[in-house]
């Protein structure tokens, strides 16, 4: 372990310290800490799990705990440049949200979960996005994208670089 | 009706809503100035209270009554969270309020806390909502240059500290002590009450967890008054001792087969006929309604015939459905099919279910597996008396489980196949006319992931 570098870099640090006076508990850092990592890297590693846990002063396995009971943290591989989330919720579904989703797989010849071979797109399904007027919606990245037709999807992805 | 003119909603849509400078230009802080000059926590406890308020997050608990559970002259600390994690399928009345009106929300959160004696504030919002995000913490970052925020807030000698804290993707963090679990930084599993959150809730300490609609309600009572409050809405039905009355305004979230979705505020009280033509311009396409969901996907399910549910508190229970909810109304056109809608909402809840509890776990997920049988033309009548079953035995009320998620997993099951039982049978018989009347174990299928 000593003698690989670290993955936290000094600027992920001093980000995550900066949360330690906000909480009474350095755990409560847990979350904040994983979305800065996971927002840098677009994934958690396992060895990023350790050195948070060292730093917030918790057993590895406690972070673990956390980070695997969410769907938004990836660990196995970095998500691709965009993550595009698919809403399969009901008022989505009821505007074409299951046949959306299944158009994006087909012609990005991925599942969700998966990211295209050239590292562009992760797809993902999402539960209600929370912009039901929109329906169906979809979330790239930070960009919330209302009504999407299957053309306007092809044009999004092709859109990313 | 005519003369009700939107309160919550009034700056929304307008230029620059978000900013502070916009804000106080309509009246912004006035509240706050007016409460921090000339009235103690208790007094805002028992205004609130007088109010009839009653939380807008889904389980309609009347939010001064909650503040009062507080332990009396307790040292400190105690938290206040403020919850904006949302996620109820067709809910999304509290991101409009955090993208276009951030600042209404901030001073109903700050005289919240100044009413429960809270010197830190957790606002915990769902990581999907990035505009709101990026809107709150700026409005948060502008009250504390005006001194609306920080030490000593206008001179009264409060202090209060708001931290923004996002969640990861989990609808089970909407439930409070789930809320309170996941900001301490661990699984959001809720936590079996009692203790309540105010007698020991984040951080072992008293704490008061409010939905973001409800403080900005907060916000109104102290601008307009308490009888401008109860001015709006439905007083208690004499015949439900049980029922605190329905006051003040409420937005809510009209969605699927509707020409025009939005996020529209009435009185509590306004029927679902009302809602779909009044604001929602009718049913898309020239169609019939087939059904509606009156407040978010758990609440169960109303039919066509019963679009005169008065959407208060205590009208969607008059029709078997689980309660008000998140005021969330999603409209079914007569094309939909019902194992659609049930599969939908099996799968939801089977992929949210945190895992604690096994009823739920276990009946959340085998419900998807039998609805997804049922789908493939693989169902049997039997099926039906099974979803029932597991229906009626996962959740709070039949006391198998430690939150509500359960009894939200089963309301729609119990209203859609009690609605529309015929039209499931007449499903199920006709896609499998070989095995519709078998009753023999049979495997489930594996055409659907369930995580």
């Amino acid at each position: 372990m000593a003698d690989k570098p670290r993955i936290l870099t000094d600027e992920m640090i001093a980000e995550i310290k900066a949360f330690f006076p906000r909480y009474p508990s350095k755990q409560a850092v847990t979350l904040p800490a994983l979305h800065i990592v996971n927002e840098k890297l677009r994934y958690v590693p396992l060895r990023a799990v350790v050195e948070i846990a060292h730093l917030l002063e918790l057993h590895p396995s406690q972070v673990q705990d956390t980070l695997t009971f969410y769907g938004y943290f990836k660990q196995d591989a970095p998500a691709g440049r965009c993550r595009l989330w698919v809403c399969r919720s009901i008022s989505c579904a009821l505007r074409g949200g299951d046949e959306l989703l299944d158009h994006l797989s087909h012609s990005l010849g991925v599942k969700p979960g998966e990211t295209t071979a050239d590292g562009r797109i992760t797809l993902e399904y999402a539960e209600c996005l929370g912009a039901c007027e929109h329906a169906p919606c979809v979330l790239a990245n930070e960009k919330l994208i209302p009504s999407v037709s299957h053309h306007e999807a092809d044009e999004l992805v092709q859109t990313v670089k | 009706m005519s003369e009700f003119k939107p309160v919550l909603l009034a700056s929304v849509g307008k230029p620059e809503s978000h900013t502070r400078k916009v804000y106080e230009q309509s009246g912004g802080y006035q509240a706050l100035r007016k409460v921090l000059k000339t009235l103690s926590p208790k007094d805002v406890q028992e205004q609130t209270k007088a109010s009839g308020l009653r939380g807008r997050g889904g389980a309609g608990f009347p939010t001064g009554l909650k503040w009062t559970f507080l332990p009396k002259d307790h040292p400190g600390p105690i938290y206040f969270c403020l919850n904006a994690d949302e996620s109820e399928p067709g809910t999304f009345n509290n991101r409009i309020l955090m993208e276009d009106d951030p600042h209404q929300v901030l001073e109903g959160l700050i005289i919240s806390c100044f009413a429960t004696n809270s010197a830190v504030a957790y606002f915990y919002m769902r990581c999907e909502y990035p505009l709101a995000y990026k809107r709150i913490c700026q409005a948060v970052a502008e009250c504390y240059e005006a001194g609306y925020l920080g030490k000593n807030i206008l001179g009264s000698g409060y202090s209060l500290e708001i931290h923004v804290h996002r969640g990861a993707g989990a609808y089970i963090c909407g439930e409070e002590t789930g809320l309170i679990e996941s900001l301490e930084g661990k699984r959001a599993w809720p936590r079996i009450k009692p203790p309540f959150p105010a007698v020991e809730g984040a951080f072992r300490k008293p704490t008061v967890v409010n939905n973001v609609e409800t403080v900005a309600c907060v916000k109104h009572i102290f601008d307009r008054g308490v009888d401008w409050f109860k001015s709006i809405g439905i007083p208690p039905d004499p015949n439900n001792p049980r029922d605190a009355g329905s006051y003040g305004p409420k937005l809510y979230c009209l969605s699927g087969h509707i020409n025009k979705p939005g996020c529209y505020e009435a009185p509590l009280g306004i029927t679902v006929t009302e809602l779909i033509e009044e604001f929602g311009g009718g049913v898309w396409k020239g169609r019939k309604a087939k059904a509606a969901i009156p407040g978010g996907i758990s609440m169960g399910l109303l039919k066509e015939n019963e679009f005169h549910c008065k959407l208060d508190f205590n009208g969607p229970g008059k029709f078997g459905c689980l309660g008000l909810g998140t005021a969330a109304v999603v409209v079914m056109d007569e094309t939909v099919r019902m194992v659609d809608f049930l599969l939908n909402s099996c799968r939801f809840f089977s992929h949210e279910s945190c895992g604690q509890c096994t009823p739920c776990r276990e009946g959340t997920s085998w419900a998807t597996k039998m609805m997804t049988r049922i789908k493939h033309g693989k169902g049997r009548l039997k099926d039906l008396d099974l979803l029932l079953e597991i229906a009626e035995n996962i959740g709070i009320m039949p006391g198998t489980t430690i939150c509500g998620l359960a009894d939200g997993a089963a309301w729609p099951l119990k209203n859609c196949i009690k609605k529309f039982r015929n039209e499931l049978e007449v499903y199920i018989k006709s896609t499998n006319p070989s095995g519709w009347m078998e009753t023999a174990a049979v495997p489930a299928l594996q055409l659907l992931d369930i995580h």
